[in-house]
């Protein structure tokens, strides 16, 4: 039986069909047919943002969080182009979402409407895949079809463009089970002559190192299990880049932290000294590898990943395995079993003395002294005071966010949701506002600076009006940090618009946005505060006044290999040389 | 500390461009590129190769299978062999691209190229013009008592020489259709 409806009505079955609760989005001309049938029924939840590209980051941190899409709603023109930062944020962190856009009606596109943009142009190089559909009868595959390609292969966004006059039309719904099967099927199981290879690599390796990303996450928890019980099994160590952080849990015996440009000392070197690497759902990015050409000289690579661009686009490997993490793990622990579960024990231990001589410097090391907080020991605080919590942590993007990186632990996959590929400032806000959606019981704090969350500070309207309480945890240090660093490094400390002289009194923002607002500067009052921030049952804007030039360290230096690293600010003079000076 | 001079002209490298060089040597290759035949699609290919800053020395585009709404469409594109080994796998993932061939690693290609040539001149330059047409086997499939439009068929460089030779004989435009390739053999 075919059922006939209007595309508005197509839509939210679509949504209630693909499993979808809630929808992160913005009322406007072009889409009003469909807030229409959102108003008529009950299944699926709106939650009305404040400006576009919050709803994106919402479900962003929704689906990061969850892993199911998270989906959006916005109207046409400027809807669709506030979009275009989420989408692109997404795009590079393979997040899945769907995006419907409203659009003109079919008979007045290209006639420059009003709020009409050539919306599936514009976001067509911010998206996995896009459709404008002109056809009501094709509306409802279309939109199935864009939930396939989103979770499909490496996940990412894809925005379905809906002209007013579809939306008004009468049409075919089909169910999702009856669409026809998409030849978009990429390939799961990794090729078991490579998996053979990688096992014998890892029999013989002297000094291994799993360096896994975003891609274990990705996969699901089972790629996370699988991947413990791997890294377990052989005690190798492991480190992970930001994107992939809780698929092996901090506490695990092998666990060496976070790598990369503000990685750990011991993660960097081990990377750089080890004989086998094994790649796991990580693409080799520039915050990863520091200068190319002496990137880990001496190891044998191995690189799982599912989407075949990613292999060998930045760094030749010497066993390619496309495929999906958990697939490929699966098999590995198999074949790897089956052999005997062998690995030369010996030479571990000898790699794990030196890891440890590594870890002896303590990188991480800080002095909490005087009257000032420092942004380091306000973290190691908040992980003391909420390690044992049911707790998600976003961030913007900064400073902030790589001692975040470095100072809390997570245990769990889909616990941390940050940006990293794009760096997008205003992501934090938004997204905590999409985990509390979907963990309305949990903690979610957004460990922010003050210059990034003012970027998006209007989504405090939306955490209010749905009760959410988030805990915008705000380092304030008046600078944009991480800018500023760079410029005492690179730019002889001329300051150039890099900080703040008309900040906000944070409190009195919280109690005009009808939250809870908590001022700190003094460390004795840290903990008694973090404590109120805690137990209070509402959003809360944490000001946390802290040190205003404290610098992020370890820090490669652009255009250096990893085991150049900047620890501290005594070895910072003349670090950075003029060929790095250019690299972002 | 000291400001950072950066040396004059050392902004020209890009942190874009940190690809190591597994080899320096271009190659040329053909490919062959199955795409459904939706809206967008060619913009999406384009939108690759202008986006991640590959070269398109040819392209030719049309739907080849009309039940299937299947359209083929051949691209030369010239670059070392680990751009190459990127730009197929670049455009595997695009979502509507359903199969990349590399013809020219895939064995010996058949190539051609249809070219219309527009010459204009008088007396013995008009003579030599037809002579060299009948040489390259193209055909005349215009003519007025001052011009000819020859109609000429072949590999990219048999046509280059006949654009070079007609140049001095009157040559006043040259329209192209870009490569269309197939594997020899079944």
């Amino acid at each position: 039986m075919t059922r006939q409806m209007t595309g508005a009505k197509m839509v939210v079955q679509a949504l209630k069909d693909q499993g979808v609760d809630v929808v992160f989005g913005y009322p406007g001309g072009a889409v009003l047919p469909i807030y229409d049938e959102i108003f008529l029924q009950n299944d699926i939840r709106h939650v009305l943002v404040r400006h576009e590209q919050g709803a994106v980051h919402a479900a962003e941190g929704y689906a990061r969080s969850t892993g199911k899409p998270g989906v959006v709603l916005v109207t046409s023109g400027p809807g669709a182009t506030n979009a275009v930062t989420g989408l692109t944020d997404a795009l590079l962190d393979s997040i899945p979402i769907v995006v419907l856009t409203g659009q003109v009606p079919t008979f007045m596109i290209g006639s420059d409407a009003f709020q009409e943009a050539d919306t599936v142009g514009i976001t067509r190089s911010c998206t996995k895949h896009n459709w404008l559909v002109k056809d009501t009868d094709k509306l409802a595959g279309t939109i199935h079809e864009g939930f396939h390609v989103a979770k499909s292969g490496r996940p990412g966004p894809v925005l379905i463009d809906i002209p007013k006059d579809v939306q008004f039309a009468s049409g075919k719904y089909v169910e999702p089970q009856k669409i026809e099967i998409s030849h978009y099927q990429p390939q799961i199981k990794g090729d078991m002559a490579e998996i053979e290879e990688l096992v014998e690599a890892i029999e013989n390796a002297k000094k291994p190192i799993f360096y896994t990303g975003g891609g274990v996450i990705n996969s699901g928890p089972a790629a996370s299990q699988l991947l413990r019980e791997l890294a377990d099994a052989t005690g190798f160590p492991v480190t992970s880049t930001l994107m992939g952080l809780g698929a092996y849990p901090a506490s695990g015996k092998g666990w060496l932290g976070m790598l990369g440009m503000h990685g750990l000392y011991e993660a960097n070197m081990a990377m750089h000294d080890c004989d086998l690497m094994i790649n796991v759902g990580a693409r080799f990015d520039d915050r990863i590898t520091g200068r190319i050409d002496a990137f880990s000289p001496k190891s044998k690579k191995a690189h799982i990943d599912i989407d075949p661009s990613s292999i060998n686009k930045v760094i030749r490997v010497d066993i390619p395995i496309v495929g999906d993490v958990g697939h490929v793990l699966e098999d590995v622990l198999k074949v790897w079993k089956s052999r005997g579960r062998k690995t030369n024990r010996e030479a571990l231990q000898a790699w794990w003395k030196q890891i440890d001589g590594w870890k002896a410097i303590d990188c991480l090391k800080f002095k909490q002294e005087g009257q000032t907080i420092k942004p380091q020991y306000a973290l190691q605080r908040l992980e003391e005071l909420t390690k044992g919590m049911d707790r998600y942590v976003c961030t913007e993007v900064g400073q902030h966010q790589m001692w975040a990186a470095q100072y809390l632990g997570f245990e769990d996959p889909n616990r941390w949701m940050t940006s990293g590929g794009l760096g997008t400032m205003g992501y934090g806000l938004p997204a905590s506002v999409g985990i509390q959606m979907a963990h309305p019981d949990a903690l979610v704090i957004n460990v922010a600076g003050e210059a990034s969350w003012l970027m998006n500070m209007q989504e405090m309207g939306t955490a209010v009006q749905f009760r959410l309480p988030v805990k915008q945890f705000i380092l304030n240090n008046e600078r944009l940090g991480m800018v500023r660093q760079w410029q005492e490094l690179l730019h002889g400390e001329r300051y150039s618009q890099s900080w703040s002289e008309a900040l906000p009194d944070f409190v009195k923002l919280a109690e005009a946005f009808g939250c809870k607002g908590i001022c700190v500067s003094d460390p004795a009052d840290l903990d008694d505060a973090i404590m109120e921030m805690l137990e209070y049952d509402g959003p809360v804007i944490f000001d946390c006044l802290v040190e205003k030039h404290e610098n992020c360290f370890p820090m490669i230096p652009s255009g250096e290999p990893h085991n150049k690293m900047l620890l501290g600010e005594a070895s910072t003079k003349d670090a950075i040389g003029s060929s790095g000076a250019v690299l972002v | 500390m000291a400001a950072l001079h950066i040396k004059k002209g050392s902004t020209k490298h890009s942190a874009y461009n940190l690809r190591p060089t597994f080899s320096d040597k271009k190659e040329r290759h053909t490919l062959a590129v199955i795409v459904d035949n939706e809206p967008g699609v060619l913009a999406r290919v384009i939108g690759l190769f202008s986006g991640r800053g590959y070269n398109i020395e040819s392209l030719t585009v049309a739907e080849v299978d009309h039940l299937g709404h299947y359209s083929r469409i051949t691209i030369v594109t010239e670059g070392t062999p680990q751009v190459i080994e990127q730009i197929k796998a670049q455009l595997g993932r695009i979502v509507p691209v359903h199969d990349v061939h590399d013809l020219t690693v895939e064995g010996a290609t058949v190539e051609r190229e249809l070219a219309l040539v527009k010459v204009r001149g008088d007396g013995e330059k008009r003579v030599e013009a037809l002579r060299l047409a009948d040489i390259f086997r193209a055909n005349a499939v215009d003519s007025t008592l001052e011009s000819f439009v020859f109609e000429i068929t072949g590999t990219p460089e048999k046509i280059d020489a006949f654009a070079e030779l007609m140049r001095p004989l009157g040559l006043i435009e040259v329209a192209r259709t870009g490569v269309a390739a197939l594997s020899r053999g079944a």
